[in-house]
């Protein structure tokens, strides 16, 4: 290692010989580091669980712009719009296609005797087009009365009953009266909206909701022709349209609008928002203190070479060194206890958290630079010394 | 001024600020020849080392003129510093040796502060130096493995080895018997002989005495002999 690392350098890579002259020093060091990371990892993973969260009703869905009531603040909350305004949409050039979305949550008691709260999707089933390809395959089946797809994920369900599910079993329970028959799964995801997602045809939705009518749906999604700019479209469906009450949105626009609501207006997004902050705060001090600790374990060392004439590019290039090998090593067990937890949280929570790769490259990015900045903070104190001094 | 490559000109020096304020040494006038062995005596607290170190641009010179190897030293430019200290060979009272590298590591810093060259050539320089100073069967120890006067040795090494114009030493041969004292001794002198290098070293030792071209002794921060 520290012949290749000379070859590399062009130099004695000192920075290493340092680190790992101690073992327990370069383990603690180590460590540090690696808390640092699990830390960020973990504040960021709740906070990615909250967005996805947020989005895993897009992300069932499929189209391009949607029609909402003015009151609401995300998909699943707000009021009904007319049925007409998709007659009226239909008229509009560059619609190809329209349809109306029902949403509405329904309580479910668990064999063990609690409740979990199931966010229903009422959908016109002879439109496939309009729900995610591995949705639409088995949409044709929910045309039979009271049948609908169950989230795999439904925090709560016996894992036997999901699992029976996705070996073409069925799996009847009881809702505010009505009878219904899961006939299939889908994978969505629970989150914070709601313990588990639900989709079902809209007559189906009618007959559990009766309150709602067809005349009155939450939304309305419509398709554009292709190579139209749904910009314009929605431009021209805003001149097209009454503008009382209702909302027109690009698919895309309307599911950013719902991140920044969820994460700078509803508590938990705030809260969550702080936890990074204290998380990349916290995990800073760490480790500065870590590479400050170890300049000033090496002050003398320095110091001597100082003497002999070496500059600060010179201590620069091995306290650099040492923040590249520390994030490395601190980054590989940070990373994979980070995998773990946040497997636990899923088992526990059901939420959504989970790993992407942007996130580990910006995470191992972050770790870097302020190992990178601690250190050369931390030799300052080098370059405005006189050697005599520090011996 | 003449072109010795040591010229001291009303040289004082003062620690600490405001009350605390010391002097430590006080008008101190020298010309070093070239290629000659000076010994800096003296009791201790009499400024032997602070002038040393003055002269080898670890300190910043406060007032008065220092000039080596032709640079002025007096408010001088921290990259003319860095230059200087290379072309000279330091030598710590303390053998500030780094632990973590291997005797032939250590020695080769003194090397790769000129850059870094051909690494097998630097490594034959570096073991030939060791070698000179009896030191061919601990090549590879980490000073932690090493007595007290082999750590003095390599810390010689280390500043022999890039051929410096002019060694500075503090108390060099304070951790050597009497016999590797001599050797060290030796070569610093055979240095001057064959290449003009200039020593100043400060001792205690009466044995290198009568090896000195020239013998300063300070007291109280002042040059109280100077044969």
């Amino acid at each position: 290692m520290s012949h290749l690392l000379t070859l590399l350098f062009g130099r004695l890579p000192i920075g290493w010989l340092q680190l790992t002259h101690s073992r327990g020093r370069f383990f603690a060091a180590v460590a540090g580091v690696a808390f640092a990371n699990l830390l960020v990892f973990m504040q960021l993973g709740i906070m990615g669980a909250l967005n996805s969260s947020t989005m895993a009703p897009y992300a069932i869905l499929n189209a391009d712009i949607i029609l909402s009531s003015q009151d609401g603040n995300t998909l699943t909350d707000g009021g009904h719009i007319p049925r007409a305004r998709m007659f009226q949409a239909l008229g509009v050039a560059g619609v190809t296609d329209a349809t109306p979305l029902f949403i509405g949550n329904l309580p479910f008691t668990l064999e063990d005797g609690s409740s979990v709260s199931l966010l229903s999707f009422g959908i016109d089933v002879a439109k496939p087009s309009f729900t995610s390809p591995n949705i639409a395959a088995s949409l044709d089946k929910l045309t039979l009365e009271s049948t609908v797809l169950l989230d795999e994920g439904t925090r709560g369900m016996p894992a036997t009953v999901i699992s029976e599910l996705m070996n073409g079993g069925r799996f009847s329970f009881e809702t505010g009266g009505n009878t219904l028959t899961a006939i299939g799964t889908m994978d969505a995801g629970g989150g914070f909206l709601a313990d588990g997602m639900m989709i079902m045809s809209d007559q189906t939705f009618l007959r559990v909701f009766p309150s709602r009518t067809s005349g009155a749906p939450n939304h309305i999604l419509i398709r554009t022709a292709d190579g139209v700019s749904k910009d314009a479209v929605v431009a021209r469906l805003t001149g097209a349209l009454p503008s009382g009450n209702l909302r027109i949105q690009t698919m895309t626009g309307s599911a950013s609008n719902d991140l920044v609501y969820m994460a700078t207006e509803r508590p938990t997004g705030i809260i969550f928002g702080f936890g990074v902050f204290m998380g990349i705060l916290v995990g800073l001090v760490i480790v500065y203190q870590v590479l400050s600790t170890d300049v000033a374990d090496h002050l003398r060392e320095y110091a001597t070479f100082k003497a002999m004439g070496y500059g600060q590019p010179f201590f620069l290039g091995i306290v650099f060194e040492e923040a590249i090998i520390l994030a490395v090593f601190g980054f590989i067990p940070g990373f994979f206890v980070s995998l773990l937890l946040y497997a636990g949280l899923v088992s526990f929570t059901g939420l959504p958290v989970a790993m992407d790769a942007s996130r580990a490259i910006l995470v191992f990015l972050g770790t870097l630079a302020a190992c990178s900045l601690s250190g050369a903070i931390a030799t300052r104190r080098l370059a405005n010394a006189d050697p005599a001094d520090l011996f | 001024m003449g072109d010795a490559p040591i010229i001291t000109r009303g040289l004082n020096h003062f620690f600490g600020t405001g009350d605390a304020r010391k002097q430590a040494i006080f008008d101190i006038n020298l010309e070093i020849e070239r290629g000659s062995l000076t010994i800096l005596m003296g009791p201790s607290g009499s400024g032997k080392t602070t002038l040393l170190t003055l002269i080898g641009c670890l300190r910043e010179v406060n007032d008065g003129e220092v000039r080596v190897l032709g640079h002025e030293l007096n408010n001088a430019k921290e990259a003319m510093l860095v230059g200087l200290r290379r072309r000279l060979g330091f030598i710590f009272q303390a053998h500030n040796l780094h632990e973590s590298l291997t005797a032939t590591q250590n020695v080769l810093m003194g090397l790769e502060v000129h850059g870094s060259g051909n690494a097998l050539k630097q490594r034959a320089a570096a073991h030939h130096v060791l070698d000179l100073l009896g030191l061919a069967d601990r090549r590879d120890y980490l000073p932690g493995s090493l007595s007290g006067g082999q750590k003095q040795r390599v810390a010689v090494a280390r500043a022999l080895v890039s051929n410096p114009e002019i060694i500075l030493a503090d108390e060099p041969t304070a951790a050597l018997d009497k016999e590797s004292g001599h050797t060290v001794v030796q070569i610093l002198k055979a240095l001057g002989k064959a290449r003009g290098t200039t020593t100043v070293m400060v001792t205690h030792d009466p044995r290198i005495l009568k090896m000195a071209d020239r013998i300063i002794t300070l007291e109280d921060g002042r040059i109280v002999s100077d044969t």
